[in-house]
């Protein structure tokens, strides 16, 4: 119990709206405009997390965003794990759960590890995993290392849609710099975006003791926030701006409270500035992780912003001025400071002090004493450590910034402005507000306001972690990487700064090693004889900090995240009682009406050989190929001769990838000399719209030959089986329908209620079969008549299901199905282009590749010889002793209600030479026979197709 | 998200756009030998730095030709595989 209530200090707590939230099941009450941490720390709770490999005890090392240790779990809905207690506000009605603490943060039962922690150093996992078998560790392990924990009966977070804005200028960060930059530009015209991922805007300003034009801090922001609304520039609060990416794109994710998923933002601005201020970083002595060690900074925010003083006996170590203020500040409250810097040249000031540095900090829980080098212990509750700042440049990083190793403030600054975006004030080194402001004005070509305080110069002795020092220095909190870790990581030769971090961990935490890079590369630096700039950085990368995956969705989950096309007539089929599926990306009829799905399967294929089947085959791909070389065009992009095609007629065809395998297949039908129509499948029509489009503008004329995707326009409708004819003519297309006038594979035109009809004969199913086109918005009459019309004929309406089992029944190829990404067309039974075509076509050279024509798989029929419906996907297998070889597999498989057996297709190694051979079958463990066979199974002579 | 430009729409996001190859590969004709034919399928400059590709702007269906750095992400140029005619 060190944290109290200052009375005089927190402008931004009120006192009169207090908040009461749960935390490990004990209430813990603060005022609107505490964090949860400054709640917390008020309350007296100093041990708020268990970490992450050593369950040792942690309490908050900051107030901010770099937070390594002050996580919690949010339970409720959303669900929300590994929040930063330091950035998000209190708020009534909270219950928090503390991480990798059970039963509670204070009372671990799993901290006894931290004893065994010489037996667990760095890349202990990877060496437990490999040796003799992982799984026998990795279960406990996982249970007992880890932060939040997920509960998978949990909701999520409510979608939120995202938005793009566009800007002349971003400023990232409204701080001293940050505002001055803005309002600048705003003043002087340009369009402004201004963000910060506080709910206050000010920065350093909200708890550093200073004045810009004679205001104090915190009323100079919140009057520069009004006066840059005004001029019309948009001020983002809770905004974090989490990523950089190219052409100027900022992502920023805006909280929108508990329930919603933060907004993210795609910002586009001509010229952005990085103005995100430069993070603390803590000193290198013994137990410099324990509850109540904290950065300068954050104590003099708790003090002054939320009026929280962190202890009574309080010793402030630094190695820079900055923490000074901070000492003074928390003597004034009333604490008992006492100063430990070792430099020689340290500032006057009126506080106790020792010319030294800490050695240890004593105490199991928590700081009960610090042992100094000279060997004094001093008795303290509370620990301000402050080792320096490192400027925030991440964002500037992430755009390939090339960054230099500052000697006067030790740390990395950017070294030149990279296109469209440049650092400004402390995220550049500057940590005097004179030179911030300074900064930040000739950044927008403005002048400076005037500063004055706060007074302490920064002037930094380096104290980085040193080789060989005693007892156990933290260097990354949050992923438990010691100095001895990056010890042993030298000495296995783990020496380049990016094996150095996957081989110790540091930095791949949550918070990615914003405290702690700089250190860990320090020490490493020391231990291999290179300077810091030598050793390097990290690569940085987005986000800055976790923002959740559902912001990244946006609203594109559900329906939304990959929309289904729809038939025009899909209202008349949900009144007819379909059943719909998802088929190439169209929601389509799998059968009609209610009962199991076999035994509608079945009726549906029976009934359409037996009288007629109507079949809405609208997705059907309908791309035109236009103009006087669109014959020589189709012979290139076809593997059968097409030009020699006469109008009026079809013919089906491959179509072949430059590889030499089958990409499409389908029916060409030539409307007249200059016009065809490409009816490729239906989940192909974008793609192979694309590669027609392709082909056309890089090898042919384009004025003598266009391409046309018509396929939504039009409706088709199939109309197949032996009374297909008959039914036609009852409804009556105006059209003549004999075999002479339209035979197999020809076109003719009819219309029904005034509205053109394409007439194609072609067959899918061996059944005597039409193709009818008509406008989509057009459809609904001629489908109705056909459906009443049909009553007569005993016509049955037919999914995609017994469709599928109709070709099947035939062995027409279903491509993507019955073919992979190697099936070459003589596969499937049709070599003669392969052998006489001449001239060049798509894939041609490749099927004359050796690896290419060494294939021999052949597309067959495979018969089942228990009477069971063969597996899909079983694979074909050879035997050579006890060796087993797949030499094909099953890619379709029925059962044929017309046959009365199952029939089935496969791809096999030699078959079209093994008809009549028995294959052993392989499926999850299950032996299999089945007699290889010819692949069309039904009406091998093809008679129903005239009859 | 990168921004491309397409020469007949302007600069647009790059999931409008679809990547047809590097520029100058062309179509090898005829009877080639398979290390030119499997060059011309397999083979990619991957240049660092300056490379001039082929890319479709999939709204407007226009194939073109545009030099981009694969290093910075720089579009350097844009431009049209055949010059509109003069009227
Ligand atoms: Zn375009």
């Amino acid at each position: 119990m060190s944290g109290w209530r200052v009375e005089t200090q927190g402008w931004a707590v009120d006192r009169s709206r207090p908040v009461r939230f749960t935390f490990d099941g004990k209430s813990v009450s603060g005022f609107a405009g505490d964090s949860l941490a400054s709640a917390l720390l008020a309350a007296g709770v100093t041990t708020v997390g268990r970490s992450f490999k050593y369950h040792r005890p942690r309490g908050f090392w900051s107030a901010g965003a770099e937070e390594p240790n002050g996580m919690a779990d949010i339970l409720g809905t959303p669900h929300r794990v590994n929040v930063q207690m330091t950035v998000e506000p209190a708020q009534d009605g909270m219950v928090l759960r503390s991480i990798n603490g059970r039963p509670s943060a204070e009372k671990d039962r799993n901290a006894f590890i931290d004893r065994f922690a010489r037996f667990i150093p760095a890349a202990f996992y990877y060496k437990t995993f490999m040796f003799p078998d992982w799984h026998m560790f990795e279960p406990r392990i996982r249970a007992m290392a880890g932060l939040g924990a997920l509960d998978p009966a949990a909701e999520g977070h409510l979608p939120t849609a995202q938005a793009n804005a566009f800007c002349d200028l971003l400023v990232i960060g409204a701080g001293p710099a940050g505002l001055t930059a803005a309002l600048k530009a705003a003043e002087a015209g340009r369009k402004v975006i201004l963000c910060d991922d506080q709910p206050v805007a000010g920065g350093s300003l909200l708890y550093r003791e200073a004045l810009i034009d004679g205001v104090a801090g915190p009323d100079w922001a919140a009057a520069a926030v009004a006066r840059l609304r005004e001029l019309g520039a948009q001020v983002m609060l809770q905004t974090t701006a989490f990523g950089r990416y190219e052409h100027g794109l900022t992502g920023l994710a805006e909280s929108l409270g508990q329930g919603d998923a933060p907004r993210l933002w795609r910002v586009r601005a001509a010229e952005t500035l990085l103005a995100s201020g430069a993070i603390e970083r803590g000193l290198p002595f013994a137990n410099n992780d324990r509850p109540g060690v904290m950065s300068a900074m954050a104590a003099l925010q708790y003090l002054r912003r939320y009026g929280v003083a962190v202890g009574r006996r309080i010793i402030v170590a630094t190695n820079n001025g900055i923490a000074y203020e901070a000492a003074q500040a928390l003597a004034l409250a009333g604490a008992h400071v006492t100063v430990i810097d070792p430099r020689a040249d340290a500032p006057a000031c009126d506080l106790p002090r020792r010319r030294d540095r800490i050695e240890a900090v004593i105490g199991r829980n928590g700081v009960e004493a610090v042992l100094l080098a000279s060997g004094e212990k001093i008795a303290a509750d509370a620990v301000i450590a402050s080792g320096g700042f490192t400027p925030t440049v991440h964002l500037y990083s992430q755009a390939q910034g090339k960054l230099r190793f500052d000697e006067a403030i030790q740390g990395f600054v950017p070294e030149r402005k990279v296109t469209g975006l440049s650092v400004i004030g402390a995220a550049n080194g500057a940590f005097g507000l004179a030179e911030v402001l300074a900064d930040a004005a000739a950044a927008v070509g403005a002048v400076s306001p005037k500063a004055e305080g706060p007074h302490w110069p920064f002037k930094i002795d380096a104290a980085w972690p040193a080789p060989k020092a005693k007892g156990r220095i933290w260097l990354d909190l949050q992923n438990d990487v010691t100095a001895k870790d990056v010890e042993l990581a030298a000495r296995e030769n783990f020496v380049s700064v990016e094996h150095l971090k996957r081989y110790t961990t540091l930095g791949m935490a949550n918070d990615q090693g914003k405290t702690s890079n700089l250190p860990g590369l320090a020490l490493m630096a020391q231990l291999t004889g290179r300077s810091i700039q030598e050793t390097g950085t990290t690569t940085y990368r987005p986000p800055f900090v976790p923002i959740p995956l559902a912001s990244f969705a946006g609203i594109r989950g559900g329906q939304l995240m990959n929309p289904v096309r729809r038939l025009p007539l899909e209202a008349e089929h949900r009144s007819d009682g379909a059943l719909f599926r998802e088929y190439g990306g169209w929601l389509r009829p799998a059968w009609f009406g209610k009962g199991e799905e076999a035994e509608a399967v079945n009726r549906e294929a029976k009934a359409a050989r037996e009288s007629v089947g109507l079949f809405d085959g609208s997705p059907l791909g309908k791309i035109e190929v236009i103009g006087p070389d669109a014959g020589k065009f189709l012979d290139f992009i076809y593997y059968n001769t097409m030009s020699t095609l006469k109008p009026g007629r079809c013919r089906y065809g491959f179509m072949l990838t430059e590889q030499g395998a089958v990409y499409d297949d389908g029916v060409l039908v030539r409307l007249d000399e200059n016009r065809f129509i490409v009816s490729c499948s239906s989940s192909h029509t974008q793609g192979v719209a694309l590669l027609l489009e392709e082909w056309r503008q890089d090898s042919f004329d384009r004025a003598r030959v266009q391409i046309h995707d018509a396929t939504s326009r039009y409706a088709t409708l199939t109309v197949t089986g032996p009374k297909s004819k008959a039914l036609l003519e009852a409804v009556g297309l105006g059209a003549d329908l004999s075999d002479e006038a339209l035979p197999h594979m020809a076109l003719t035109y009819g219309a029904f209620g005034g509205e053109p009809v394409r007439i194609t004969r072609v067959s899918f199913t061996g059944d005597r079969s039409y193709e009818l086109s008509i406008r989509a918005d057009r459809a609904l009459p001629l489908w109705r008549a056909l459906k009443e019309t049909g009553r007569a004929f005993d016509a049955v309406l037919l999914g995609g299901e017994a469709l599928m089992v109709l070709r099947a029944e035939k062995g027409y190829i279903v491509i993507g199905k019955d073919t992979d990404g190697r099936t070459r067309p003589m596969d499937l039974g049709v070599s003669g282009p392969f052998e006489k075509k001449r001239g060049e076509y798509l894939g041609k050279r490749s099927l004359h590749l050796p690896a290419v024509s060494d294939q021999a798989r052949a597309y067959v029929g495979l018969e089942s010889l228990t009477g069971e419906v063969l597996p899909c996907g079983a694979h074909a297998v050879e035997r050579n002793g006890s060796a087993k070889r797949s030499i094909g597999f099953v890619t379709t498989s029925h059962f044929s209600p017309n046959l009365s057996r199952p029939i089935a297709l496969g791809l096999v190694e030699n078959g079209a030479s093994r008809i009549g051979e028995i294959l052993e079958l392989h499926h999850l463990g299950k032996s299999l026979k089945a007699r290889i066979a010819p692949v069309c199974a039904f009406d091998p002579e093809g008679k129903r197709l005239h009859a | 998200m990168q921004l491309f430009t397409c020469p007949f729409c302007g600069p647009r996001g790059e999931s409008e756009f679809h990547f047809g190859g590097d520029a100058g590969n062309i179509r090898p004709e005829g009877d080639v030998s398979a290390e030119v034919w499997t060059d011309y399928l397999y083979f990619k400059n991957n240049s660092r730095g300056a490379a001039r590709q082929i890319w479709m702007h999939l709204a407007c269906r226009e194939v073109f030709l545009m030099e981009r750095d694969t290093v910075t992400h720089e579009v350097i140029s844009s431009e049209a595989l055949v010059q509109e005619q003069q009227a």
